[in-house]
Formats: structure tokens, C-alpha cells, sequence
């Protein structure tokens, strides 16, 4: 114990140290990109190693899609499309677009408590890249994404969803789904640094995500029972595109321009937010 | 000896309250600077200024002549820190939250767990390694937060209230510990409420008081530049209580206060030197001490002395910098 003690800290001082008082040891002038990124998969390796040791925080992505599909299944299925097997059909893929908005949520809350709790602090001190920690948080959260999607088209197929498309195009929808989520992340990012509070993060969440994820496609295709001015809403909504967009690559049906709607989205949302959420982190913590 | 830390005329202002009012501080390489000061006096945020974590509103810091602001990626590279409020991961097992630093600093798998066990033996963390660090106790998490900012060997390393809310006894283990570390020879910066935690760890003492350096110098010093200290005796059989006071005045020349509850004879004398001589006194008249100790003087007695006014918390509303003459 006592030798370790010495071979730790075994660098001779004033020998270390250089002319102007800089130490002997290399210093690096910037962090390479290639380290970045290794930083924010260790940072997520961490994310996800938190999960691994308390299983119930995936609770929320475990249980939604179950009670939401019962329940909209139930509820709407005869009114909407006379049938509940006829419903599954349009209401699975919709809720694939509803799901990816709702499980980036939780992001914003874990980053607000980080930052409360001083892991952040730690963080910024080391020689990491600025952008790790952010970075990190929004890969480590795939595992959420991945459970979600998992539940909810697992216990679909239970219900009696069945896809009618060829896996390339099952797995393009799934894919979709996943970098629409990706930039909802640094949304809820941006979000997580501008709350006060780890508590408030939750109620901001949901004043922006009730009108995109209801005000769209998700339910239903057929919008012209809605006045007008929400109609143009639902056309230009993110959540419209997505949802549609999966519904034409699992069930059939032209794609036409959703797809392409959908990815100028997140390329739009994220080019926003990205440097956004950067500033305010440089700001903020 | 080079300046390893060194910050000139740093302000910073927060809303309406000067967390720092001009702060110049300098320490020298292997030195350990203590800043002593109460809540709120500005300490951590020139910490988090020298951290690289904050930005001064004016003046300049620089560590191992790298300045904080302009070249803060070299700086992280030679500084480590541990926060007031340990900063590991609770839901992460103590070999875990070592590894992930490991890993940051940039080393290989192997090399982050064979530093990680090797840290967690060294501050008696072996039997809790496995353990998510939400189950350690105060003591344990500090000692962690204290292996983590070690595990890069940094030059310069930033010890923030390392005992705020441990009880005496993981005061005087943390104190071993960092003892421990300081035997290594690196540059601390370690801010405190305790006069007692200044003395026993650090080379120079600069007193913080409202954003601004109100005192600084060796804790000889300052204590000499306070002056008292006070003596405390109790006999052993309370029926001899006046006898010691008796005792005590006859030595220091005046009458010490004696608290009828405890038997305790109270004084404030200037020169330590006294002490022996109480002693000798009392085995002359043989009269057995229970208790017989001499007190550093609190933080209270300290700022009273160098401010004219006591360690008060800074008051959030008021404005912290009241145009006194610093």
C-alpha cells in the first residue's frame, strides 16, 4: 500500500516542471475529433450502465406503448375504422411517430439532474470534448428508444398487427423513426439546460410535445373533419410526415413525399437546436 | 519555485450580488493554498474559475502559466477537482465511476481497470468497489470523488470543502488521506470554513471575505496576526474549579471565565508558550486536569479580528460588496 502511495505520485516536482512553470509533461493545444467521439461513447456506456443497474427507470418506455395502444385501440378503433384489426393497421405505425417524440423526453429530465448534481462539473474539468457530454447522453438514450419500439411492435403483433411490406422497407421505417428521435434528443436537450429545474423539465416537455403529437396523423388519416386551421397544422407537422411516412413502409401504400418531409425535418430541427443546446451549455453549466 | 496557480484582480458579479470583488491569489509549486472564508465569501467560484468552468467578468488566471480562459484545454489537462457536493455518479459502482474517468483521460480498457483497482485499494475503498456509490457513506463518497481526481495525476488539483458535513472522525480520516496526497508533492488549491483544516493542511492561508482578500499569508502568520487562542481546563475532581482558576490567573495574569455546568476555566492567551507553565503549576499544586487543551480561534474569532465583523453567510439579496475598504 505505502509503495503504491509513492509510485503514484513518484514524479519529482520541480524536476517536472518546465522553464515558465509549465510541467514537463505533454499538454495537448485541442482535443481531436476521433477522441470526441470516444468520449461520448464512453459517456454513454455510462448512460447505459446506469440503466442496467436500475432496470425500473425503462418503466415508462416499458408501459406506454402498452396502455396507449390498448387504449386508443379500444377506445377509438370502431369509431374510427369500424374495426379494432382495422385500426391496429393505422394506429401501429402512427404511434411508431408518437413514441420516438415521447421517449426522447425523459432526456431533458437526466440532463438537468446531472448538471444539478455536479457530475457535470466533473466533466467539463477533464480533458474531454465540450460536445461528449451532450453527445454521450443522446447515444446512451437509444437503449430507451430500442425498448419502446421493441414493446410496442411486440405486443402490436400480439393485438394482431402484421407488416405487408419487405424487411428492407420495415427496417427503413424503424430507421426513420430513429433519427426523427435523434433530433426530438437535442430538443429535449435544449430543454433539459434551460430548466430551472430537474421538475420542471417534465411539464415544459409536455406543453411543446402535446400539440405535435396529437395536432397530426397519428390517430387518423383522414383529417378533413378538422377546421381548417388545424388541418394546415396536421399537413405540416413533423409527427404527420413520420407517422405517414411509416404507415406507407410497414403496411403499403405510396411513400411520396413524407419521407422526404420528414428527414428535412430533422435536418432543419437539428441544425437548430444542436448549436443551440451547445451555447447554452457553454452558458449554463 | 515557479508559479504553478496564479489569478489577478478576478471579478465576477452575479445578478446583484460581486462574488468576487478583485481577487489576486499566487501558489508556488507544490504548494498547498488554502482559501478560508463562510458560505458564500466567493471561494468556490474563484475554484470555478481556476477550474476553467466559470468566466471572470475582468482580470486574468492562469495555471502552470496557462491562462484559464484562452488555453483551457490545456489547463484541464494539468488540473483535477473535486466539488463541494462529491461529484460521482450515485448510480454507478465505485470501480465504475473510476473506469469512466479512466476512459475520458484516455487510457485503454485494461489500463482504466487496473488503475481503477489500484486507486479504490489505496483510499480503503476495496470492500465497496462493487458497490453503487449511492450506498457509500459521506466519508467514502469523498474519499472517491478524491481517488477520481487523482487518476490523471494531475499538477494542480482543486479540493473544495473536501470535509463540509463529515463528522470529526471522517474529518481526521479525509485529513490522513489528503495528507497522504499531499506527500506526492502536487500544487493544491483547497478551500475551506475551518481555520483548524487550514492549519493542519496548508502552506498559506488567504482568508476570503466578500469577493476580496482581506488576509493572507503562513498559518503562523495569521494566527499570529489574530493572536489569541484560547486555554481550556477542567480538574478532574470539580471541587478544585477554583483552585484552577486561581491557577490560570496566576499564570496569564488576568481571570478566566469559569462555566458553573462544565468546571470549564476558559481563557484567551496570547503566547502558546503559557500553556507548559499552567501545566507545571497545576502539578505543583497537584491538582489532576481532566481536560486541558489549547483552541485554535474559530472562524468567527478569526474574522472579527481581521474584518471587525463575523464570518456572516452572504445574504443572496444584499449586495455582497458594501464599499468598505478592503
Amino acid at each position: 500500500m505505502t509503495s503504491q502511495v509513492t509510485n503514484a505520485y513518484a514524479g519529482p516536482v520541480p524536476a517536472l516542471t518546465g522553464p515558465a512553470g509549465r510541467p514537463g509533461r505533454e499538454v495537448r493545444r485541442r482535443i481531436g475529433v476521433g477522441q470526441g467521439l470516444a468520449n461520448g461513447l464512453t459517456l454513454a456506456w455510462r448512460n447505459v450502465t446506469q440503466l442496467k443497474h436500475s432496470p425500473e427507470k425503462l418503466m415508462d418506455v416499458t408501459l406506454m406503448p402498452i396502455v396507449f395502444l390498448v387504449l386508443f385501440l379500444y377506445v377509438f378503433g370502431g369509431v374510427v375504422a369500424g374495426s379494432t384489426h382495422a385500426y391496429l393497421e393505422l394506429l401501429l405505425p402512427g404511434l411508431v411517430g408518437q413514441m420516438a417524440m415521447f421517449a426522447s423526453m425523459g432526456l431533458g429530465t437526466a440532463l438537468c439532474e446531472d448538471i444539478h448534481k455536479g457530475v457535470f462539473d466533473r466533466f467539463r474539468s477533464l480533458p474531454v470534448a465540450r460536445s461528449a457530454p451532450l453527445l454521450g447522453a443522446v447515444l446512451g438514450d437509444t437503449v430507451r428508444f430500442c425498448v419502446v419500439m421493441a414493446v410496442l411492435t411486440g405486443f402490436g403483433s400480439a393485438l394482431g398487427f402484421r407488416f405487408h411490406t419487405s424487411p428492407l422497407a420495415i427496417v427503413a421505417a424503424y430507421a426513420l423513426a430513429y433519427v426523427f428521435y435523434l433530433a426530438m434528443c437535442w430538443v429535449s436537450v435544449l430543454v433539459g439546460l434551460v430548466a430551472p429545474s430537474p421538475e420542471t423539465v417534465q411539464g415544459i416537455s409536455f406543453i411543446w410535445t402535446m400539440p405535435l403529437v396529437f395536432g397530426s396523423s397519428v390517430l387518423l388519416s383522414n383529417t378533413s373533419t378538422m377546421p381548417g386551421w388545424l388541418q394546415a397544422w396536421v399537413k405540416v407537422n413533423p409527427v404527420t410526415h413520420l407517422a405517414d411516412s411509416v404507415r406507407a413502409l410497414t403496411i403499403g401504400g405510396p411513400v411520396g413525399t413524407h419521407v422526404l418531409y420528414t428527414l428535412a425535418w430533422v435536418a432543419g430541427i437539428v441544425l437548430v437546436t444542436f448549436p443551440l443546446a451547445m451555447r447554452m451549455y457553454r452558458r449554463r453549466v | 519555485m515557479a508559479i504553478v496557480i496564479e489569478a489577478e484582480g478576478l471579478t465576477k458579479r452575479f445578478g446583484g450580488t460581486q462574488a468576487l470583488a478583485g481577487v489576486d491569489i499566487s501558489a508556488e509549486s507544490g504548494q498547498v493554498l488554502a482559501l478560508l472564508g463562510p458560505n458564500g465569501a466567493g471561494k468556490t467560484t474563484i475554484v470555478r474559475v481556476l477550474s476553467t468552468l466559470l468566466k471572470p467578468d475582468s482580470g486574468r488566471a492562469s495555471i502552470c502559466g496557462y491562462d484559464v480562459e484562452s488555453e483551457a484545454v490545456q489547463v484541464r489537462q494539468l488540473i483535477a477537482l473535486t466539488g463541494q457536493y462529491a461529484s460521482v455518479d450515485d448510480e454507478l459502482t465505485g470501480t465504475e465511476n473510476l473506469i469512466m474517468i479512466c476512459r475520458l483521460l484516455g487510457m485503454s480498457r485494461p489500463a482504466a481497470r487496473s488503475r481503477a483497482r489500484e486507486m479504490l485499494a489505496r483510499f480503503d475503498l476495496a470492500d465497496a468497489a462493487s458497490r453503487a456509490v449511492k450506498t457509500y457513506s459521506g466519508g467514502m463518497r469523498r474519499r472517491l470523488d478524491l481517488a477520481a481526481s487523482l487518476l490523471g495525476e494531475p499538477e494542480v488539483l482543486f479540493l473544495d470543502e473536501p470535509t463540509t458535513g463529515l463528522d470529526p472522525r471522517g474529518r481526521s480520516q479525509m485529513w490522513d488521506t489528503i495528507r497522504e496526497v499531499l506527500a506526492g508533492g502536487a500544487t493544491v488549491l483547497l478551500t475551506t470554513q475551518y481555520l483548524e483544516e487550514a492549519d493542519e493542511l496548508a502552506d498559506k492561508i488567504a482568508v476570503i471575505d466578500h469577493g476580496n482578500v482581506v488576509a493572507s499569508g503562513t498559518p503562523t502568520d495569521l494566527k499570529a496576526r489574530i493572536g489569541s487562542q484560547t486555554l481550556q481546563v477542567r480538574a478532574a475532581d470539580r471541587t478544585y474549579t477554583q483552585q484552577v482558576a486561581d491557577a490560570v490567573a496566576l499564570v496569564i495574569g488576568a481571570q478566566p471565565d469559569i462555566s458553573a455546568d462544565t468546571g470549564l476555566v476558559t481563557s484567551t492567551i496570547k503566547d502558546p508558550a503559557l500553556l507548559p507553565a499552567v501545566v507545571r503549576l497545576l502539578d505543583d499544586l497537584g491538582i489532576v486536569a481532566a481536560e486541558l487543551a489549547l483552541r485554535l480561534p474559530s472562524l468567527d474569532e478569526v474574522f472579527l479580528t481581521l474584518t471587525g465583523h463575523p464570518a456572516d453567510e452572504m445574504d443572496a439579496e444584499a449586495p455582497a460588496h458594501d464599499g468598505r475598504a478592503a
